[in-house]
């Protein structure tokens, strides 16, 4: 029987199957963060229910974390309690936490990966639907909800039905100056925000192969996006290679066996999917997103669409049919999050910025995904172009991709951001996202409108 | 989890695409630690203005609409997998959304909590937005154990599918938890020969 790399993942992690479809899924490792676990630990209380397996959870506080000043206590009360209430509901239950102010807090989708705790052929849950970014290892790896991170924190499983596959190829490689960003983009504005619900996404093809790690994330990370519940891309000596080495990841004889096993992690040739697609990476330019859904994107010299369905939307963002978003003036510029934290981020974010001067009317927030890329990026010196250009880099975070702590766009205002969403009130209530590569949003931040990235290269 | 059989009810019809939990329950709400009184914040910034108004337009606040099914157009639930947006929207009475085409992560959350998530043809659903902007007392009946939901009025009726075992939860009131918790011992023989 051939098999797809999911199939084969599926199948190992099935302690058995139920009925109608219905499997009980082990699951290999589970994150916690502060705002979808404390109802999962008080629901366990009061079943009188212990943590399972401690030892296959990790928790790291991120979505309430101020980005300045982490060494003081949290400001706002509310935030406070709930990153006290999982520093709390750790210690109580034996879980590794990463805590705020410590060595290697960050956004739990970073921390995983750097630290060697995502690692190929595990399922892996977080109650976070941005969970599909550990795919990039070549994992079943999705959001939940807290009734079942309880379910998975009190049986280490999940009742699932398995989901349909579907299978993009993107052929060639991508242009100079377009990232990795600009690929899930044109995807999901491709496949439009529901294209992929029901489904389990395969990137494969040669643009995908060619990605580095982080990128392959950032790919990986926005499957959501299109509705999908997770993407994976089979793992390769690019994968090994991340992963070799890092805190979490085997070591010696276990490493050797880990290995070989990792290595029989692909699609079968012939295996069938129920939805295939196959795009060409030259085709593919520097995207930005005009709507209130990340399906409503388009290339960044494009004009917007005449659409009925898009009104509501086209309403709330201050648009016009037919208009181009190129030149608009934007007045906050957002560089973070579980899709853009890394350090190739700010690399690339760097090469735009370095002897460039921020734009006057710009506010720009410029995140790490974790204390560790927040070292990186000052250990290479970009902290340093970015305060010259007189920007501030800040502590590690979700920050301004959902606006839970202090960093928000205010009503009306345009960002370009290199976060996951643009919904409606997403980066504060009535702030108006634009969807971008790390490129594009430190083009803007320069200009104070949004520019082809392109043109600053 | 509260038991459901058969339900009639009045409807609340919110005719828009793509509804996000971020619509559903904003994140800023997200910060308490318990998982009630969400229904009071439940849209609430389609709900409520900057100052804490109710939005004449939305229907949430149009007196001629109400009772336990909320009415919504494609892909509801897309976004964030917080489960907050099915408790905001238990919290507030529903017991049931009805929509061409749930995301996946709502539609599980939903089913967590008692929230039976009616996935039906976009014309179905057509026809209710047409019938309730007639006559916003039209009832519908969802009848689980035949899987059919019927616009009364109207007299039409369509089947929809849920997983045999989900039904079966929610006919008897019962929680997944409860099941994994009784397997134990199948799951640590398999953490064995793993």
């Amino acid at each position: 029987m051939k098999q797809t790399l999911f199939d084969k993942i599926w199948e190992r992690h099935i302690v058995e199957s139920v009925t109608d479809g219905l499997d009980v899924l082990y699951i290999d490792r589970q994150l916690i963060h502060e705002v979808t676990s404390p109802q999962a630990f008080e629901a366990m209380r009061r079943r009188g229910v212990k943590v399972f397996r401690p030892q296959q959870v990790t928790a790291t506080p991120d979505h309430n974390t101020p980005t300045l000043n982490q060494h003081l206590p949290v400001r706002e009360e509310a935030s406070r309690k709930a990153i006290e209430a999982l520093r709390q509901n750790c210690n109580d239950n034996g879980i590794t936490i990463f805590d705020l102010n410590t060595e290697y807090n960050g956004v739990v989708h970073i921390v995983g990966p750097e630290l060697g705790l995502t690692q190929p052929g595990m399922t892996i849950v977080c109650g976070d639907s941005h969970t599909a970014t550990h795919g990039a290892f070549g994992c079943i790896a999705f959001g939940i909800g807290t009734s079942e991170v309880e379910m998975a924190l009190a049986t280490q499983c999940l009742l699932q039905s398995k989901p349909k596959q579907m299978r993009i190829t993107l052929n060639g490689k991508l242009q100079y100056g377009v990232s990795a960003k600009d690929a899930i983009l044109y995807l999901i504005a491709r496949l439009t925000a529901s294209g992929g619900t029901g489904c389990f996404i395969e990137y494969a093809g040669e643009a995908f192969r060619s990605m580095s790690m982080e990128e392959r994330m950032t790919v990986c990370n926005m499957s959501i996006e299109m509705g999908a519940r997770g993407g994976l891309i089979a793992p390769d000596e690019t994968t090994f290679r991340y992963v070799r080495g890092r805190m979490y990841a085997p070591q010696g004889a276990e490493w050797e066996k880990k290995l070989s096993r990792w290595k029989t992690l692909f699609t079968d040739s012939d295996a069938l999917f129920d939805k295939e697609y196959t795009f060409d990476a030259k085709d593919i330019k520097p995207y930005i997103t005009y709507g209130t859904n990340p399906g409503m994107g388009l290339g960044i010299d494009e004009a917007i669409p005449p659409d009925e369905s898009n009104i509501k939307a086209l309403e709330y963002m201050g648009f016009r049919a037919g208009e181009k978003l190129l030149g608009k003036p934007v007045t906050y510029v957002f560089i973070g999050s579980c899709t853009n934290g890394r350090i190739e981020d700010f690399r690339a974010a760097a090469k735009i910025i370095k002897g460039r001067k921020k734009a006057d009317n710009v506010f720009a927030y410029l995140v790490p995904g974790s204390k560790s890329v927040e070292r990186q990026v000052r250990e290479e010196g970009l902290a340093a172009i970015f305060e010259e250009a007189g920007f501030t880099f800040r502590q590690p975070g979700c920050s301004a991709c959902l606006a839970m702590n202090e960093d928000k766009v205010p009503a009306g205002e345009y960002c370009a951001s290199t976060s996951n969403r643009n919904f409606e009130g997403r980066q504060g209530a009535g702030a108006r996202t634009l969807l971008v590569s790390p490129l594009t949003a430190a083009a803007a931040a320069v200009t104070g409108k949004i520019t082809d990235p392109r043109e600053l290269m | 989890m509260e038991k459901f059989d058969v339900l009639t009810t009045t409807c609340v019809p919110l005719n828009v695409e793509s509804v996000d939990t971020d619509q559903i329950i904003p994140a800023r709400f997200l910060k308490t630690t318990n998982r009630a009184g969400f229904g009071g914040n439940l849209f609430r910034d389609w709900r409520y203005d900057a100052n804490g108004n109710p939005v004449p337009g939305f229907v949430l606040n149009n007196k001629a609409y109400g009772g336990q099914a909320l009415v919504a157009g494609k892909n509801f639930g897309c976004g964030s997998s917080r489960e907050h947006a099915a408790w905001a929207i238990a919290d507030y009475g529903f017991r049931v959304v009805i929509s061409p085409l749930f995301a996946d992560i709502f539609k599980g959350n939903a089913l967590n909590n008692g929230v039976l998530p009616v996935q039906v043809s976009e014309t179905f659903v057509a026809n209710i937005f047409a019938e309730v902007e007639k006559n916003p007392d039209t009832t519908i009946t969802v009848d689980l154990p035949t899987q059919t939901i019927t616009i009364n009025s109207a007299g039409q009726s369509e089947c929809f599918n849920i997983n045999s075992y989900k039904k079966h939860c929610f006919i008897n009131g019962y929680d997944d938890i409860d099941y994994l918790l009784s397997i134990k011992e199948k799951i640590e023989a398999y953490e064995v020969n793993e």
